[in-house]
């Protein structure tokens, strides 16, 4: 297999493995939790990294999973306080356990190969020189393997438990209620969650992370409305992303896995602009059609209520309405137009009266009101 | 002590980089009450994060690394990202958590993608627009400080001309718009003033740790206090001691970080004030239950020696011990309580194991039960 090959199949890895838990944070609110997670793991990096010495021992997975579970129930144990919000809480925590990690390796590490750019950053590009080797057989990446596994966990973990993970997601206090323990299952999510950013930290870096984790579903979010529909097509995003990142930094000769976040964030934003009925552009219609629609009740309306009366001469004008109903011109006009073309009015000169069809939608108007 | 003071005063370095954090500390401190209060503690979290590509962009632009420029550039990619939050948050489904987490991330890596993009241009002289990253106190020169004074200044002077509106804004926005105010505008113009203050700290702190720099001292702040011009007054100052406190400990001690020593700084006064405020303060509350659970013991048990004592010829009939500890709504033996009683006068001992109530004690019983039935009894 090609280098640029096992990249991409690197990066469709990490992004399939980081939607699927992202799916249930973005459901259950707690996006930031990645981030306050895949930044507090670096102080677990850390020690795991001096006791080991080897930074592909799995010990490190270990210490980084401890450090992220760590910062969640440092984080519960603000909140029950009462004195502090979860926010609050959040945002304390990880800079504090980051900090802590920071400084132990300007202490410490020294010259040895664990600098913060790399935790923070990741290298993708690097990831197929990285190998791991049985008895003189190539094995293949070792970022491929490693994350394949924990794909394989959390793919696991979730068909297991998706009912329970969907009644905590949907109805936590009738999962408490039936007896699911929730806060178990809460800090076993938060543990996958941990164990992926880890996972994914060496090849992307633990701030994009976030991205891999969030955008992808949040955008199947807008999309969907099931909890299985929502995470095939938050999958799909996610893979589409990594591959698209990495034509994008190929081209840019650029950072692979920011082009990766940049191209969910894309993915994100299109989204947002068209998805059918909960994207920007459908909403916006649709607000400007039932405005239309009652600006042509109010029309209809108004006219019925002056028909026939001595003052309908100068009520029932184009430039009235917008001195009494205070319609801009521009709004008046279309709500004329759009009346006009339902057969509503008819229009001679600056003068508009009701047809009969006009006259029965203003007294079925009326009796909805 | 005296060494550390004394190089505060006469090394250049120590007082630029101590100065600098400390007008960061203010300001930042100062804002963070807004943003606890509105519940957007992790607002600045985004915000710093999508400055990245705002740095960048000014840098390809102009090729300048003058800080007013990369700062300008931070400020407008910030703000964008704060705004398409407020946006995505207001007009679709997508949660407020969700919204932080792609802006911070999405804006991060494409700040990344233009910073790689830019260090493998053969002329460019990119060095050091990765301190913005984890922040580069020790390189802060007089300019620098100096920029953040101004800007500093200008935000503490807007918050106190916008005093009452940001207040009503952080308590009870609604009421805010009811009263003619126009909200959306103030609600940006203090989010400005965040992007603002989040901006000038990138250079001494980085993108990770400034999130803390806000919402720490605010948060630490809060526990001292109810009123909040003096909670942003005293988070102004948490902010200040911290600043100053990790520029000073970072240059005793080799190769330990600025930034994240400030963090750790202000974390700890976090800490302290959670346990230690009055009022609020874990301890403090730890005592007063102490103290309520004593009381309620008391009362418990004077009206338990009371109900035996109404069910006996007299007040002085000598009551056992054992039959109070099995009694009593309050679990646990009673003989603590019963020391308590007689240090009080309200019962006194007939022999090791039984009790009786003194007169005082028939009345102080009655009054708590008057009390605790109200007007039924």
């Amino acid at each position: 297999m090609s280098a640029s090959l096992e990249i991409q199949l690197i990066a469709v890895v990490v992004a399939v493995t980081c939607a699927l838990p992202g799916v249930f944070l973005v459901l259950q609110r707690m996006s930031m939790m990645s981030d306050a997670i895949s930044h507090a793991i670096l102080p677990g990096i850390v020690i795991a990294f001096f006791i080991t010495g080897n930074l592909s021992s799995p010990w490190i997975i270990l210490g980084a999973a401890a450090g992220g579970l760590l910062t969640v129930a440092l984080v519960e144990v603000l909140r029950k306080t009462g004195l502090l919000k979860e926010d609050a809480a959040i945002g304390i925590v990880f800079p504090a356990l980051f900090s802590v990690g920071v400084i132990l390796i300007a202490q410490y590490a020294g010259d040895v190969h664990l600098d913060i750019d790399a935790v923070l950053l990741g290298e993708l590009a690097f990831a197929p020189f990285d190998r791991i080797t049985m008895g003189g057989m190539d094995l293949g990446p070792r970022a491929l393997l490693v994350m394949g596994v924990i794909l394989v966990v959390n793919v696991v973990f979730i068909s297991v438990f998706f009912k329970e993970l969907k009644l905590i997601s949907f109805d936590r206090a009738l999962a408490g209620a039936l007896g699911f323990a929730p806060a178990l299952l809460h800090y076993v999510l938060m543990g996958l969650v941990s164990v992926t950013a880890v996972g994914a930290f060496d090849a992307v870096g633990s701030i994009l992370v976030v991205a891999l984790m969030v955008a992808p579903p949040a955008s199947a979010y807008l999309l969907t409305d099931g909890l299985k529909p929502m995470i095939v097509v938050s999958v799909v995003i996610g893979a589409v992303s990594a591959v698209a990142g990495y034509w994008v930094a190929h081209w840019l000769d650029a950072s692979i896995a920011g082009a990766m976040a940049s191209m969910s964030g894309v993915l994100f934003l299109s989204i947002l602009i068209l998805a059918p009925h909960r994207g920007l552009w459908s909403v916006q219609k649709r607000r400007s059609n039932q405005a239309l629609l009652f600006g042509r009740k109010m029309l209809v309306i108004h006219l019925y209520n002056h028909e026939g009366l001595p003052e309908a001469q100068h009520e029932c004008r184009m430039d009235h309405l917008e001195d009494h109903l205070r319609w801009d011109h521009a709004f008046a006009s279309r709500a004329i137009r759009s009346s006009l073309q339902n057969d509503y009015i008819l229009q001679q000169g600056p003068h508009l009266s009701l047809t009969e069809t006009g006259r029965k939608y203003a007294r079925s108007s009326l009796v909805e009101l | 002590m005296i060494d550390l003071l004394t190089n505060l005063f006469s090394d250049y370095t120590l007082r630029t980089v101590a100065l600098g954090s400390a007008l960061l500390g203010i300001t930042a401190g100062s804002l963070g009450g807004f943003a606890l209060l509105r519940r957007q503690s992790l607002l600045g979290d985004a915000i710093s994060h999508a400055a990245l590509p705002g740095i960048a962009i000014a840098f390809l632009l102009t090729g300048s690394k003058a800080p007013l420029v990369l700062i300008l550039g931070a400020g407008i990619a910030g703000w964008i990202g704060a705004a398409l939050i407020s946006v995505v948050t207001t007009q679709t489904r997508i949660k407020y958590d969700s919204a932080l987490g792609i802006m911070l991330s999405v804006f991060f890596g494409f700040g990344l993608v233009l910073l790689t993009y830019i260090q493998r241009q053969p002329d460019a002289n990119q060095a050091g627009l990765n301190s913005f990253l984890f922040g580069q106190a020790a390189a802060l020169i007089e300019q620098d400080v100096f920029l953040i004074f101004v800007i500093g200044s200008v935000v503490i002077l807007l918050i106190a001309l916008f005093w009452k509106e940001f207040k009503l804004l952080s308590f009870d926005s609604d009421f805010l718009g009811t009263l003619g105010y126009p909200i959306r505008t103030l609600d940006y113009l203090l989010t400005t003033l965040f992007v603002v203050a989040i901006v000038i700290g990138l250079q001494t702190v980085g993108v990770v740790l400034m999130s803390a720099m806000i919402i720490a001292p605010a948060a630490a702040a809060r526990q001292w206090t109810d009123r909040l011009g003096l909670m942003i007054f005293l988070a102004g100052i948490f902010g200040a001691f911290s600043g100053v406190g990790g520029a000073l400990t970072s240059s005793l001690i080799p190769a330990l970080p600025t930034g994240p020593t400030i963090v750790l700084i202000v974390s700890a006064i976090v800490l302290i004030s959670l346990l230690f405020a009055p009022n609020r303060g874990l301890v403090f509350r730890r005592v007063r239950d102490w103290q309520a659970g004593k009381r309620l013991r008391v009362d418990a048990v004077l009206v338990d020696l009371y109900t035996l004592a109404s069910q006996h010829s007299s007040a002085e009939y000598p009551h056992s011990e054992r039959v109070l500890d099995v009694m009593s709504s309050i679990s646990g033996p009673a003989h603590q309580t019963l020391k308590v009683l007689k240090d009080l006068d309200l019962a006194i001992p007939i022999d090791s194991t039984h009790w009786s109530l003194t007169p005082e004690g028939v009345l102080r019983a009655e009054r708590v039960i008057e009390r605790q039935f109200g007007g039924d009894s």
